[in-house]
């Protein structure tokens, strides 16, 4: 059984609909990255899988567990699934350990003495264990990106998700936030990526879904998908991201 | 010009400017205990609610303080309700700041990107924790200067208390006058000692600002 198993999902918003039958497996350890234009219903796609968005038909299971915005324990699936957003997230008025072990904390994950300790933990994990008494404010994006995914980390999610997770920073940041995914990555971590790198999407992904007008247009290895791309939107696209 | 005949009852005036303090900071804290409550149900979904807040706040920001003080002090024990003075007085100036709080909370509340209430469910919250720790704190701070402006309104505008023989400080000075017949030296005086407690509060919630919400600003 896949950890993610997404069967013919449909959404609509008004009267648009984003994603016209998605279906796509990921299995536990791996690394998928979905790319493709705006608009395609990548990010959509990831809410649904994190019951942000509820689907309109079809289903989502995750770990078996059939996903939908108003499952019973909702609130105990979300500390299993991470998602890490593009524009960061962090609660500006917390400081940097309160952020990650708010969560934690709250949910009875962890005691209250044990909480900076935690925090230390997966902050070293993304290379910032000195700003663990920073306000966000202080933090460049990249390090801002880092705490939200260390926040996460701090949940010991079985599966994390990314949302385009490198678009708001500047360029001479990105390289800090995907080292610290290529770590995770390498460390076993199931994720579901959806981004614009396509250097990062060819190095460090199991497999590559390219999603095109609401639909999984194409999949596989990065090797073939990017050198032999069977169908012209991917070809188009892969050039236009050159 | 003399002041001296002011000079014994100086305790009186103490006491009027107490009372006045005394009904300031009780309507006050009421007043924002309807505000946070009234800002939660308007962004709730019970609809029959959100209208009931809705006719409370329009109701009390559309009709005169004075009324609504009459209201209670007069019209009230008609009812069953008969309230003294002050009581009545602090009953009407609380509804009268809780409306006003209503819609500057709810301002702060809606200045809170739906990202950061979604990053909280994400993180595996409840509604109570994600309003309690997320929302609610930079939503104050949003919110603090025009709640603390309101404020110095209602410090001023508890001299209407006088008006149904409440001991406040305008009530006492009206005492005074009839007693001395110095009316610009009376009016005076009490003016300077609004001027003073209004202008102690600004610099106190100044203060309180600074050492409750010590986050930096966005940039």
């Amino acid at each position: 059984m896949a950890l993610v198993e997404i069967r013919d999902v449909h959404k609509t918003f008004g009267k648009v609909e984003v994603l016209k039958g998605v279906s796509l497996d990921v299995e536990e350890g791996e690394i998928v990255t979905i790319i493709g234009r705006s608009g395609s219903g990548k990010s959509t796609l990831l809410r649904c899988i994190n019951a942000l968005e509820s689907v309109d038909s079809g289903e989502i299971r995750v770990e078996g567990q059939k996903v939908h915005a108003r499952m019973p324990d909702l609130k105990k699936f979300r500390q299993r699934v991470g998602i890490v957003f593009q524009a960061f997230n962090l609660f500006p008025h917390l400081k940097v350990e309160r952020n990650i072990t708010l969560a934690p904390l709250l949910t009875g994950r962890i005691e209250k003495a044990k909480a900076r300790a935690l925090a230390a933990d997966v902050l070293t994990r993304v290379g910032l264990a000195d700003k663990i008494d920073a306000w966000p404010e202080q933090l460049s994006g990249g390090q801002q990106q880092r705490v939200a995914i260390a926040r996460c980390l701090a949940m010991a999610p079985h599966l994390m998700l990314f949302d385009e997770v490198t678009s708001a920073l500047d360029p001479e940041l990105v390289g800090e936030v995907l080292k610290v995914m290529e770590a995770m990555a390498k460390q076993g971590m199931t994720m579901i990526l959806v981004t614009h790198e396509m250097g990062f999407a060819r190095n460090v992904a199991n497999r590559i879904v390219f999603m095109h007008q609401g639909r999984v247009w194409e999949q596989g290895p990065p090797a073939k998908l990017f050198a032999n791309p069977e169908t012209p939107e991917l070809a188009s696209f892969i050039a236009s991201a050159k | 010009m003399n002041f001296l005949p002011l000079w014994r009852y100086q305790n009186q005036l103490i006491d009027g400017a107490i009372v006045t303090l005394e009904l300031t900071v009780i309507s006050a804290l009421a007043g924002l205990v309807i505000g946070i409550a009234g800002a939660v149900a308007l962004k709730g979904r019970i609809t029959p609610l959100r209208w009931l807040v809705r006719g409370y706040i329009e109701l009390f920001r559309n009709t005169p303080s004075l009324i609504q003080i009459f209201i209670v002090f007069f019209v009230l024990p008609n009812f069953g309700l008969k309230l003294p003075a002050f009581e009545a007085a602090a009953v009407a100036l609380s509804l009268y700041f809780g409306a006003y709080s209503v819609e500057i909370i709810r301002a702060g509340l809606d200045s809170i990107p739906r990202s950061q209430v979604e990053a909280g469910q994400c993180l595996g919250l409840s509604g109570w924790q994600v309003f309690r720790h997320i929302i609610l704190p930079p939503a104050l701070r949003n919110a603090y200067p025009a709640v603390t402006s309101q404020f110095v309104l209602l410090l001023l505008g508890t001299s209407l208390a006088s008006q149904v023989a409440a001991d406040e400080l305008f009530h006492v000075a009206g005492f005074i006058e009839s007693r001395t017949y110095r009316s610009f030296e009376v009016y005076a005086v009490i003016c300077a000692v609004y001027f003073a407690m209004a202008m102690s509060f600004k610099a106190l919630f100044a203060v309180i600002g600074l050492a409750a919400f010590r986050w930096p600003r966005r940039r």
